[in-house]
């Protein structure tokens, strides 16, 4: 059994210790705000935070989370910066199916958090490895700086 | 005049007759592949210490089936007898050689396509002669020069392991070599001069863990087909041993002793680690035909066998290479000013997510970049062939690091390359389209 | 399972899992409006009240938010919010006030008006269901108005309606929706109920929130992939390697032997492992060693797909469209007026690559069968549930979600049906998720279409023109009915009626399949005609050396409403002006491309630039767009900005080819999506228009890929025909 913790609550995990942190969020833990979209590091569907910093949870061993705090999307929108990320986004309606936005939401509230005034070349930098499929980038970069400056 | 000439041109033949049986004769009288160790060899009959050869001390009460599987997973069979996608043993692997392609046998004892009516002797004499049944030679390819030092025993252990093997019918593909490397007959000279035919003799003075090491390595594993350089005769250079070779277009590095480019400052640990694992942190991960080796061959060897291993390989004497001293951690950001926009593109779309911008490795430890011989080769031909083919000793369906070969140009994966050696490693490798061309086709 | 799926569900699974029929309107209570469609042709326009077992489009409850039930389903572009303001400003309700419902399977309630079946998709939502969501709403209104004018005594006329709430301003008195909802009920609905006119407006029109939105950005919304039930097991599946291979053998216990492994399902075709994770019955799927028959398609490679499309292309098509004697006057050759010209355009297989892998959750239990899903057709999926099973439809229930992308690749049942048959065999609840590989290796492919144009130009103008298209027919297998006179209306859309005048014209069609399984994906027909006829038409500028936009104003003189799209991007784009240099490459262009299809003109101009390796990419592109008359301008300039991402992908990158019969491409890393970081800037310029509504969904898709092309051709002069751009062939040796 190892331990982690989520969002700021300890949960026990069943799940052998290679399993990705992604699936033990999703069908153990039944948090599915967190996605599954490659399994390969190329989409960022399954981004979530390791100690503030932005991961894919689809790479990572639950074995290897140890001490350090998981943030979800379900739990981001208790931190400042993610929860003006989350607001730039209705605001500019940034989203359409939605189902890539929490890894979205969770790069740009990483790099924001790193880095309060990106430009461009820093959002290419933090954000080119999260896919979306409709298309919204033209809307997440503005949503980026809008977030940035409220 | 005409005489003078005559005279200079004998002479000038006679020096470059001499200087070409001076050089013939340094490639052919070289050490033997474990000279270096000195000491007085015997014959396995005469050794008193416990047998270096066949199934390590926890085998040895274990079902032969068991001790047979292990024996032909020592000399690792497998992964060059099975093709892509298709049945183990069955052969039909294409090698692409400077010369022609060449295609694995099958091994499976299908009577009419395998080697189902092979008798004892027939299989000894492929295996330690690079003899045919039918008489005609092998191409070192089959790497019966190491093979020879199998003891009869373990050569007969692989056949009744490959005898219980289900048959698959499988007609052999022809190679295509063209003149005159299509004359095997001139295999038969090659061989006189450098295939040694004689078992292994293990070395007194040496530790029985040594020797044990000895006989995995030379024998067995026939580690120094990929890591010695070949001389102009297409034979192993025993005196720059394990200096560095070139396997199916992969670098196969350094892993003589030298602290620098070899792996004289691996600690013991990270050496049974990457072994048997195909992964030591801040080593890279065993890509390409290592990988194979790992997943077919090393990883099934006991612990024992990988110690064994690792004590007879840190006795290789140091072989200077050319690697420089590895780069340390890059920036956590990009550079402001891009001087390789394309490669920068595909890194932070590609590449960021698992390497980290500090190389550091983001979700795992596998995915380090920092320190790693791969990008610290200003050759970059290793870093670009794990970009095109991917990388890693993952699932069957999912490879630790997908390749890209597929959907990305020479030009981008050039550039991806620099990007990342410049960024990652000691000197920027400088790759273009065209190179990155020829590794597509070396593969 | 540590968790239980309904507290978890509490809120977030609003949108999606209640289902009003299956409650019954009589235990909600309140009023339950429904249309009935006519049986032959599905229009909603003869509304009556039905009772609690009918469909319905607004229910009113006693109290809390108006529940909408929503005939088109949402996977992104924005039809809930769409379809839902359509309603709500008839009915004088806030979007804040409303729920949205999937509609269940109900094909005579929900049919789609065009397709007849119950579908979404082909940009058709706002077309087609506008005015009867508008109809629904008003007449809901008007019963609900008349029980408070009856209890009041007062003339309907007099009252006024707001945010549910009815008033009569003279006398002061109120009453809200809830309060006369059951006494509305049991009205006889009014059949002429007038619609609002469009000065009256307070919804339609305005840049509304989505309101699918707020749950999306917190990560509550449930699609299909996020179901969970009560001891719920998850299944991973591998199909033949081989389109259309069969297993030949397989080991069951290597799978067995790993953790959270449950048990093997092994069909004829598929192999599934069922575990406690999906992680689990993955590595227990990885485990095994399968040996497949490949069957016919073992021999199926690109190069032969290509080369048998291009020899179908010469053999007899059927007649689309002719005018005058297209044929006669081409085949006069090189030696008739003007000049000569003749290209063909070749668009591969592509995959539809949602972000949402394929999944299906099933429950086959006592002779009924529950599936949780996100589907674009709830309809074909429960009744090809119900065949695989052997009951009746009415046995399944289809549980529709939203979808995390859709683009054609949910409008077929065969995920479900595969899911099923999976389910069949286990125990309990089953989720089924397709691996990102499977998901594209067995996707059912975007077809591959072959376009050859000849066409005879004459003083700048072309006098005969032949557009022959040829590829399968989607609609043959999907929707038989609409696949008339050997004709695929889809395939030919786009070429049967371009927006220019082409003179003397032939188009044709000839239906060529080659055993790789196909579907519709974003921007369905159009992707190839429009391409084709938009390069083409390129092709013939340059070849009697004419800029692009001036040799197509000569061509739309008859079509001033194209005219004015195409006038308005080239302004917008400044066309003529030199383009601007980039760091992304030595060699600029820009290119230019009009379409009229899905209702709906739109212009784009691109601008690329195009390193010496052949490297393309996109830095800028403008469309203008005149998509009569917008339901909500921000949803419409999201779909277009969208569409034109989806369609760089295409242009630049997408391909799947096969290789002795499969698929060569797998997951991200072959199959390359566009990343921001290859993102130009979109400028979008709506053009204000009181024409009816056309689809906006798919265009942009369609128009940026010739755009793209053509400024590919004009940064390198070579025109590729072939997609997706190849850089060996542009690129420059240097
Ligand atoms: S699922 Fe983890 S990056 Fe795609
Ligand atoms: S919003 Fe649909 S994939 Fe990004």
């Amino acid at each position: 059994m190892t331990a982690i913790t989520v969002n700021g609550k300890i949960y026990e995990v069943a799940s052998e210790a290679r399993t990705p942190l992604l699936w033990v969020l999703r069908d153990e833990l039944g948090l599915t705000g967190t996605k599954f979209g490659c399994g390969i590091a190329q989409c960022g569907v399954c981004t979530v935070h390791v100690d503030g910093v932005a991961v894919r949870s689809c790479q990572m061993p639950v074995g290897t989370v140890g001490q350090r705090a998981v943030t979800t999307i379900e739990g981001v929108g208790s931190t400042t910066v993610g929860a003006r990320v989350q607001k730039a986004w209705l605001d500019l309606e940034v989203v359409q199916c939605g189902y890539c936005q929490p890894g979205q939401i969770m790069a740009a509230a990483a790099l924001l958090a790193a880095n309060p005034d990106p430009d461009d070349n820093a959002i290419d930098a933090a954000m080119s490895g999260n896919l979306c499929r409709c298309g919204t980038y033209v809307r997440i970069r503005e949503g980026i700086k809008h977030a940035a400056r409220s | 005049m005409k005489r003078k000439t005559l005279l200079t041109l004998v002479a000038l033949v006679a020096v470059a007759g001499v200087a070409v049986l001076g050089v013939v004769g340094r490639m052919v009288l070289q050490p033997g592949p474990y000279a270096f160790a000195g000491g007085r060899p015997v014959a396995l009959s005469a050794y008193r210490g416990p047998s270096p050869t066949g199934v390590p001390a926890e085998l040895a009460l274990a079902d032969t089936v068991t001790r047979g599987a292990y024996v032909a997973s020592m000399a690792d069979c497998q992964a060059c007898h099975t093709a892509p996608g298709g049945q183990p043993f069955a052969g039909g692997r294409a090698f692409v050689l400077p010369f022609g392609t060449i295609y694995t046998p099958n091994l499976t004892p299908d009577p009419e396509t395998g080697i189902g009516n092979w008798t004892d002797a027939q299989f000894l004499n492929a295996v330690h002669r690079g003899i045919a049944p039918d008489g005609s030679r092998y191409y070192p390819a089959f790497p019966y020069p190491s093979y020879t030092l199998l003891s009869d025993e373990d050569v007969l252990a692989i056949k009744a392991h490959l005898f219980t093997l289900k048959p698959v019918k499988q007609a052999n593909k022809p190679n295509n070599f063209g003149f005159p490397y299509n004359q095997r007959w001139l295999m038969a000279i090659w061989s006189v001069l450098f295939n040694p035919n004689e078992r292994f003799r293990p070395v007194p003075e040496r530790s029985p863990e040594w020797n044990r090491g000895a006989y995995l390595v030379e024998a067995a594993g026939h580690c120094g087909e990929c890591h010695t350089p070949r001389n102009l005769m297409q034979a192993l250079d025993q005196r720059r041993k394990f200096g560095g070779g070139v396997a199916e277009g992969w670098t196969a590095y350094n892993i003589s002793s030298d602290t620098v480019s070899g792996v004289g400052d691996w600690s013991a640990a990270d050496l049974a680690a990457y072994l048997s694992t195909g992964h030591a942190r801040g080593r890279g991960v065993a890509s390409g035909p290592m990988a194979e080796a790992v997943e077919l061959s090393l990883s099934r060897l006991t612990k024992s066998d990988i110690g064994a291993i690792v004590t007879y390989l840190r006795s290789v004497p140091a072989v200077k290479g050319d690697l420089p001293v590895p780069a340390g951690p890059a920036p956590s950001t990009p550079q402001t000013v891009i001087d390789n926009p394309v490669g920068k593109r595909i890194f932070e779309g590609n590449c960021a997510s698992c390497h980290a911008w500090t190389g550091a490795g983001a979700a795992r430890e596998e995915a380090q970049l920092t320190g790693v011989r791969t990008v610290n080769d200003p050759s970059g031909a290793n870093a670009a062939l794990m970009i095109l083919h991917g990388s890693g000793a993952g699932t069957p369906y999912r490879p630790a690091m997908p390749g890209f070969g597929k959907a990305y140009s020479n030009d981008e994966i050039a550039a991806v390359t620099n990007y990342v050696t410049a960024r990652f490693g000691a000197r920027a490798s400088k790759l273009t389209a065209g190179d990155i061309g020829r590794l597509r086709d070396a593969n | 399972m540590p968790l239980d799926p309904e507290e978890r569900r509490d809120g977030a699974g609003r949108l999606s899992r209640r289902s009003l029929l299956r409650g019954g309107a009589a235990a909600l209570g309140g009023l339950v409006l429904g249309i009935s469609l006519p049986a032959k042709r599905a229009r909603a326009d003869k509304p009556r009240a039905v009772g609690a077992a009918m469909n319905a489009f607004v229910h009113i409850p006693t109290q809390g938010s108006v529940s909408l039930i929503m005939p088109a389903v949402e996977m992104g572009q924005g039809v809930y919010t769409s379809q839902a303001m359509c309603m709500a400003e008839e009915l004088d309700i806030g979007l804040d006030q409303i729920e949205a419902i999937h509609a269940p399977p109900d094909r005579e309630h929900y049919g789609h008006p065009i397709f007849y079946v119950q579908a979404t998709g082909g940009s058709t939502t706002t077309m087609a269901w506008t005015e009867p969501l508008r109809k629904a709403g008003a007449t809901a209104r008007a019963m609900l108005v008349s029980v408070a004018a009856a209890e009041w005594n007062v003339p309907a006329a007099e009252l006024v309606t707001e945010r549910g709430v009815i008033t009569h301003t003279a006398s002061g008195r109120a009453l809200s929706y809830g309060e006369v909802a059951d006494r509305a009920g049991r009205l006889q609905p009014p059949t002429d109920v007038a619609l609002k006119s469009p000065d009256r407006f307070r919804l339609i029109g305005t840049r509304a929130r989505r309101i699918d939105t707020p749950d999306k950005v917190v990560g509550r919304t449930v699609y299909g992939i996020d179901v969970i039930r009560p001891g719920m097991t998850f299944a991973a599946l591998m199909a033949s390697p081989v389109l259309g291979g069969k297993l030949d053998h397989v080991d069951e216990a290597p799978a067995l032997a790993m953790p959270g492994v449950r048990q093997v399902v092994v069909l004829e075709d598929i192999v599934a492992v069922v575990g406690d994770t999906t992680w689990a019955a993955e590595q227990g799927l990885c485990a095994l060693h399968m040996t497949w028959s490949p069957g016919a398609n073992a021999s199926l490679d690109q190069a032969r797909l290509w080369a048998d499309t291009e020899t179908a292309s010469t053999g007899p098509g059927v007649t689309v469209r002719k005018e005058g004697d297209a044929a006669g006057k081409l085949a006069a050759g090189k030696r008739g007026a003007g000049t000569l010209i003749e290209a063909s355009y070749e668009l591969p297989f592509l995959a539809h690559a949602s972000m949402e892998v394929q999944n299906c959750t099933v429950h086959v239990h006592d002779g009924v069968c529950e599936i949780w899903v996100g589907t674009q057709v709830p309809g074909y999926a429960q009744a090809g549930a119900a065949q695989v099973l052997g009951i009746a439809p009415e046995k399944v229930t289809v549980n529709n979600h939203l979808i995390g992308g859709g683009f054609g690749g949910r409008l077929e049942a065969a995920p479900v049906v595969t899911a099923t048959r999976i389910a069949q065999k286990v125990a309990g609840p089953v989720k089924v998720i397709w691996s990102r590989e499977q998901d594209i290796r067995q996707d059912m492919f975007r077809p591959l279409y072959h376009n050859r144009l000849t066409a005879r130009v004459e003083n700048g103008r072309v006098t005969a023109w032949h557009h022959r298209v040829t590829g399968p027919s989607i609609l043959a297998r999907w929707l038989p009915p609409a696949f008339k006179d050997g004709i695929d209306s889809d395939a030919i859309d786009g070429a049967a009626e371009p927006p220019y005048a082409l003179g003397e014209m032939l188009v044709d069609y000839v239906r060529h399949e080659n055993g790789v399984p196909f579907s519709f994906w974003r921007g369905v027909g159009p992707n190839s005609t429009v391409f084709s006829v938009e390069s083409f038409l390129d092709l013939l500028a340059r070849k009697t050396g004419t800029d692009p936009v001036t040799f197509r104003r000569g061509l739309l003189e008859r079509n001033p409403r194209a005219l004015a799209v195409l006038n308005a991007a080239a302004a917008k784009a400044g066309w003529g002006s030199p383009v601007p240099q980039s760091p992304f490459g030595r060699r600029t262009g820009r290119g230019v491309a009009l379409m009229h299809a899905f209702g709906s003109l739109l212009a784009c101009v691109a601008e690329v630039a195009v390193t010496d390796g052949g490297d393309v990419r996109v830095t800028k592109v403008v469309v203008a767009a005149d998509v009569g008359r917008v339901i909500n301008p921000d949803t419409v300039v999201a779909q277009i900005q969208g569409g034109v991402v989806f369609g760089i992908a295409a242009v630049l990158h997408n391909r799947i080819t096969l290789a002795g019969g499969r698929v060569e491409q797998s997951n991200f890393n072959d199959y390359r999506l566009l990343r921001i970081n290859e993102t130009p800037a979109i400028e979008v310029e709506l053009l204000s228009s009181t024409q009816s509504s056309g689809g906006i969904g798919e265009p942009g898709t369609v128009i940026v890929q010739p755009a793209v092309a053509n400024a590919v051709f004009a940064a390198t002069g070579t025109q590729l025909t072939r997609m997706p751009l190849d850089a060996s062939l542009i690129a420059r040796s240097v």
